[in-house]
């Protein structure tokens, strides 16, 4: 006969920066996603960040699920639009500290385009990509992620293509900071998480999921615990790894570490020193025909 | 003697055992009873071991559970543990 620990007056420490209303999640059991949480609740306490001034965005996906229990300003946007909606957002009120949390579907299939721009501009965000290596929301299809070889709904037998190195691309398109982890290493990640929140510029977090009902079932894993596992084994720590070795491939070591950590002038930076003096007249007037009289929609890209 | 204890809400667990398999002194097994949704929340089997490192709390997907330090002479220092990081005034703000 067991007996259960029955909840205490105490709380759950991460439960001061969750919407704790929409509790259980979404999520299936064994799912990665959640546990990637802890490890920024407990970087979003640890930084000192002013969660007043601090914003989440996400995409679609389970794991554009994130900004929703997540008790910051949250923005759950198109599929494939989170970077360029937070893009926007800190433009217009720079001020702001920006998190994008999302899939890897949503930042590098749909969205791949806006990640290599943001990178190359250097744009303010924090960015975190939970890789589950399939879109696991639409039921399993393969992405741009999944490991070649792998089984999905699409591929039943096996990919062809393989898989995209993600920090390789942001490394080469100019990210700031760059690192991946997984979700077993919780405290590895709360402390990258808390670095990367205090930095400024691009900053790039790739976190391993697992997601047990549609890519685990279908490539032997019995459950997320089994993926969990396999992480523990399989990663190797490598701080500083030239990112064009740091490739996924099945069954082989996983690399993890920081890759990157470099400083450059951001976008907002560099535009407010190019523009000099005419920052804050354009800053007033604002930019385009200046013509938004009422039904004078699309005279130009204004 | 235990240096910590944990917390687990019951109606959150999902068995996914993730905090069992990464408790460092294998305090945690999920026990034989369910919780309303069927599934089988961890219990405590050996206490004593039990650092309140808080690594289940970091693992549990669910946010479940929760380690915590207590006090050798007096449980009363257990609420410390909810006095930790504080995050800013902003969380006052509850609305959904
Ligand atoms: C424009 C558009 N195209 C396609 C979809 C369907 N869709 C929803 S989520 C998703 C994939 C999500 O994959 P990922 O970002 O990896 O998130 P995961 O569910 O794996 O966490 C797709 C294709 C959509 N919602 N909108
Ligand atoms: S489908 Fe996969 S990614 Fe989505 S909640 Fe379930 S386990 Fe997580
Ligand atoms: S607090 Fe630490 S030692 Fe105690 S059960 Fe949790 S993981 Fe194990
Ligand atoms: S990690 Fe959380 S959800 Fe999983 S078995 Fe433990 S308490 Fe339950
Ligand atoms: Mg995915």
């Amino acid at each position: 006969m067991s007996t259960l620990i029955e909840p205490t007056a105490l709380t759950n420490p991460v439960e001061r920066v969750l919407r704790n209303d929409r509790i259980p999640t979404i999520w299936c059991p064994g799912c990665g996603i959640g546990t990637t949480v802890n490890s920024f609740a407990y970087a979003l306490m640890a930084s000192g960040a002013d969660l007043k001034k601090t914003a989440i965005v996400s995409g679609i996906g389970c794991s554009g699920r994130v900004s929703g229990y997540v008790q910051l300003d949250s923005f759950h946007t198109t599929h494939g639009r989170a970077i360029p909606f937070a893009t926007g957002l800190k433009l217009a009120n720079p001020e702001l500290t920006v998190v994008v949390y999302s899939g890897d579907g949503d930042l590098t299939s749909i969205g791949g385009n806006h990640l290599i721009h943001a990178a190359r501009r250097n744009m303010d965000l924090l960015v975190v990509c939970v890789n589950n290596m399939i879109y696991a929301m639409t039921g399993g299809q393969a992405a741009a992620t999944t490991p070649g070889a792998a089984t999905s709904t699409t591929t039943p037998y096996g990919s062809f293509e393989p898989e995209l190195n993600i920090p390789q691309l942001v490394d080469a398109a100019g990210a700031c900071y760059v690192a991946r982890w997984t979700a077993f290493h919780v405290k590895q990640l709360e402390k990258s998480m808390t670095e990367a929140l205090k930095k400024k510029g691009f900053r790039f977090i790739e976190v391993l999921s697992p997601c047990p009902t549609l890519y685990g079932r279908r490539n032997g894993y019995a459950d997320g615990l089994a993926q969990m596992k396999e992480y523990k084994e399989l990663a190797k720590v490598k701080n500083g790894a030239p990112t064009y070795e740091v490739a996924i491939t099945t069954g082989k070591p996983i690399i993890v570490g920081k890759f990157v950590d470099r400083d450059r002038p951001d976008y907002l930076t560099l535009m407010r020193s190019q523009l000099g003096a005419h920052y804050h007249e354009i800053a007033e007037a604002g930019v385009g025909c200046g013509d938004d009289s009422e039904g004078k929609e699309g005279c130009c890209s204004c | 003697m235990a240096r910590g204890s944990v917390a687990v809400t019951t109606e959150r667990c999902k068995g996914c055992g993730f905090c069992v398999e990464f408790c460092p002194t294998h305090v945690l097994a999920l026990s034989s009873a369910f919780n309303r949704k069927g599934y089988h929340p961890p219990h405590m089997i050996e206490p004593d071991k039990c650092s309140g490192c808080n690594l289940c709390g970091m693992y549990c997907p669910d946010f479940a559970i929760f380690g915590f330090k207590t006090a050798e002479t007096k449980p009363a220092a257990i609420p410390a543990a909810t006095e930790a990081p504080a995050p800013s005034e902003a969380m006052e703000a509850k609305e959904v």
